[in-house]
């Protein structure tokens, strides 16, 4: 059997050139991914057999997501003054360092030297595991493909799988070494069953879970998480207290609002009809009732998306579920898999994100580079956010001279990049000189080298015909005009 | 559907076939031409902005928009031989002038824009004899053509047409070759591992012959088969149907 280390992608490399490299050199990697990725673009399709029905339905999920959108400050508020009238305590957190503070603050009033996980990508994206730690609070992920990665060291390479990337010898591999006491197995059963030995008893003795949301109600206060290993369950009934951590972006305005969203949700991500758990948590529990938390917290964390709310067309991107379905489908995320994209949300919906958070496109925008703009990701997405659409926006906020309200605008412009493409722009806006440019090098297309960078590493040189369609065109007769 | 053609039309050949294949622009004039149709083929015209739109160079996109839209004076369809640039200028060109003082014109001209199959089937039901040798075909539909313009029926259905001509099945027939413009030369690494792919998953059909409605599919997917030394001749779907439908 391989090692392990085999899965190991240079995330942590500063370069995405480098780490892209890295994932496509490494075949098990690589298979992993397609092997993963088509299962499940396959189930997704087979939930989708009335493509009439599916196009409404995205149709209709987009309609939700952009009504509650357009009013969202109007809608949080809601949410809150509905979260503190049902007793759940909210939190505002313009930074993930705000957000942090926040459950660190909690846990120092309860005292709590540790905290139990349901699987959480805000809490990926605040870096909450490594702020804890350092204060001596331990956090555990109990998602089994969290937890994997816990123990592995590495950060999720899918949104909604996040161990992907490892196939279940190097799952086998990897409980032996951490918990030799348990027999070998690579059966996905055992090795389930024996992560949950593992876990069960933390639940029982963690002070605090902490959960992640799917959508949040404004008309009724309700927390909605889906799940479907029962970790998020657990994590959010059995320890005294529940945080629940959230983009500002989930809220929706009613209860009616859900259904749609939740059965498009787990259709597009992982070709189910319905999770094994949808959890609705309206409040702490009340007297007499015999379980529940204590105390529950909402975190609602902006990190970039008020200023991604104010602008007409890239509020789009917050429109997200979270499904991964863009992912799924993309050719390049299925090539270079979430690692080489060294952000939190890789694929075409990180593409879109990421640069778009605090940070801005200095810190994230190369990822824009990432896409042939195929068009796989805006087809399938079923809140239908035209992400090609917003990766060229993007491109072009990158590069623009002028001033921009997007974060770092500009910020990607190189001088001789801009300067090939003002002669591009002045050579094709001549049709005269544009003619005389063809022609010369149809004449002299002997002259092109047959290297030609990048390009012919895997390719030959294209070939210049010797007469150009201007030219044949003109000696066929065909009218100009 | 009331299919009725129109008396003429625009050509816009687009610069890789002007460069690379313009033996398909041709044969998509010739093709037209055969129907009764005259064909205008506007010497000013150059490219359609594509290269720097997708690259966030909008100003650049625009400067060379600006001149394609001055050769289209007439209420007549334009033809272009391209799923990519037709919905460059289908699509792209309202949102690239909009808020200008060409917005109403680059609106009209995107209303008049067809993609070359799209156009052969469902303006000029093109009927074809097929006068070739049995062969077998792969099809490589270009992703604009597919979602951006959603005519991947349209070769499908042309090809169909022609009675020795085999279209053989293709693994993942919908993913990208890894062209994507300035893509292959942005991310090399990215767009050599799906070309790789791409060849291997068309090789695999033992198809004879690849065609494609676009020429900057082909010269990625031809340039690595010979490259590889091994694999298909490649064709543009236009050069295909001309030949087999009038004899080389």
């Amino acid at each position: 059997m391989e090692n392990d280390t085999e899965t190991r992608v240079a995330f942590e490399h500063p370069e995405f050139k480098v780490r892209v490299v890295d994932a496509l050199k490494n075949d098990r990697v690589r298979k992993n991914f397609r092997s993963a990725m088509d299962g499940l673009m396959r189930r997704r399709l087979d939930m989708f057999d009335d493509a009439e029905a599916l196009e409404n339905l995205r149709t209709q999920s987009m309609a939700i997501r952009a009504n509650s959108l357009s009013r969202l400050p109007e809608m949080l508020e809601k949410l809150e003054a509905k979260c503190i009238e049902n007793g759940i305590q909210v939190h505002w957190a313009e930074t993930t360092e705000q957000a942090n503070d926040i459950v660190l603050k909690i846990a120092q009033q309860h005292d709590a030297k540790s905290i139990v996980k349901g699987k959480s990508m805000v809490s990926e994206e605040m870096g909450m595991n490594h702020y804890l730690e350092e204060q001596g609070i331990e956090c555990l992920e109990s998602d089994l493909g969290e937890f994997i990665l816990q123990l592995a060291e590495e950060p999720p390479s899918h949104i909604v799988a996040p161990a992907i990337h490892k196939d279940r010898y190097q799952v086998a591999k990897l409980f032996k070494e951490k918990f030799p006491d348990i027999p070998y197995s690579d059966d996905i059963d055992d090795l389930t069953k024996n992560a949950r030995t593992i876990l069960r008893d933390k639940f029982y003795s963690a002070p605090i879970g902490l959960s992640g949301v799917n959508f949040a109600v404004a008309e009724t206060g309700t927390i909605c998480l889906v799940e479907n290993e029962g970790n998020g369950r657990m994590s959010t009934t059995v320890p005294p207290v529940h945080i629940a951590v959230t983009g500002i972006e989930k809220v929706v305005e009613m209860l009616e609002d859900v259904p749609p969203l939740l059965s498009i949700l787990t259709r597009s991500a992982t070709g189910q009809p319905i999770t094994t758990y949808f959890n609705m948590i309206t409040s702490p529990r009340k007297d007499g009732e015999k379980d529940g938390p204590k105390e529950v917290h909402l975190v609602l964390l902006d990190n970039g998306r008020s200023k991604i709310y104010g602008d007409p067309e890239l509020i789009a991107t917050l429109r997200c579920i979270r499904c991964g379905a863009c992912m799924n489908h993309c050719p390049v995320y299925v090539r270079v898999g979430g690692h080489a994209y060294g952000t939190v949300y890789p694929g075409p919906i990180g593409t879109v994100l990421e640069p778009q958070k605090e940070k801005g496109l200095q810190a994230h925008g190369e990822l824009t580079q990432a896409s042939s703009l195929c068009g796989a990701c805006g087809e399938v997405c079923p809140v239908r956010i035209p992400l090609p659409k917003l990766i060229n926006r993007l491109r072009y906020e990158g590069n623009r001279k002028d001033e921009s309200s997007v974060t770092g605008a500009g910020s990607r412009r190189k001088t001789s990049e801009a300067m090939i493409w003002k002669g591009w722009a002045k050579a094709h806006s001549s049709p005269g000189m544009y003619r005389f440019g063809t022609n010369a090098a149809s004449k002299m297309r002997g002259l092109i080298p047959n290297k030609l960078g990048a390009w012919t590493r895997v390719r030959s040189a294209p070939k210049l015909a010797e007469k150009s369609l201007h030219q044949l065109a003109k000696e066929e007769g065909i009218d100009h005009e | 559907m009331e299919k009725q053609s129109p008396e003429s039309i625009y050509f816009f050949g687009t610069c890789l076939i002007d460069l690379m294949y313009p033996q398909a622009g041709m044969s998509a004039m010739q093709l037209i031409q055969r129907e009764g149709v005259r064909v205008i083929f506007p010497q000013d015209q150059t490219c359609c902005g594509q290269p720097a739109w997708n690259s966030g160079y909008r100003d650049e996109a625009r400067q060379v928009a600006e001149k394609q839209l001055a050769l289209f004076d007439l209420d007549i369809p334009i033809v272009v031989p391209s799923g990519s640039c037709a919905g460059m200028m289908k699509h792209h060109y309202p949102e690239l002038f909009e808020g200008t003082v060409l917005e109403e014109k680059a609106n009209a001209v995107a209303g008049r824009v067809w993609e070359l199959t799209e156009f052969l089937v469902d303006v000029l039901n093109i009927q074809l004899d097929d006068l070739g040798e049995p062969v077998d075909v792969a099809i490589h539909t270009s992703c604009s053509a597919r979602r951006e313009m959603g005519v991947a029926d349209k070769i499908e259905q042309l090809v169909g047409q022609l009675e020795n001509v085999t279209v053989l099945a293709q693994e993942y027939k919908a993913e990208c070759c890894g062209f994507g413009g300035t893509f292959a030369v942005k991310q090399p690494e990215i767009s050599a591992a799906m070309v790789e792919d791409k060849t291997a998953a068309i090789r695999d059909t033992g198809a004879q012959v690849l065609v494609s409605q676009d020429a900057g599919c082909l010269m990625n997917i031809s340039g690595a088969f010979e490259y590889q030394g091994d694999g298909p001749e490649s064709q543009h779907i236009a050069n295909f149907l001309w030949e087999r439908s009038h004899g080389k």
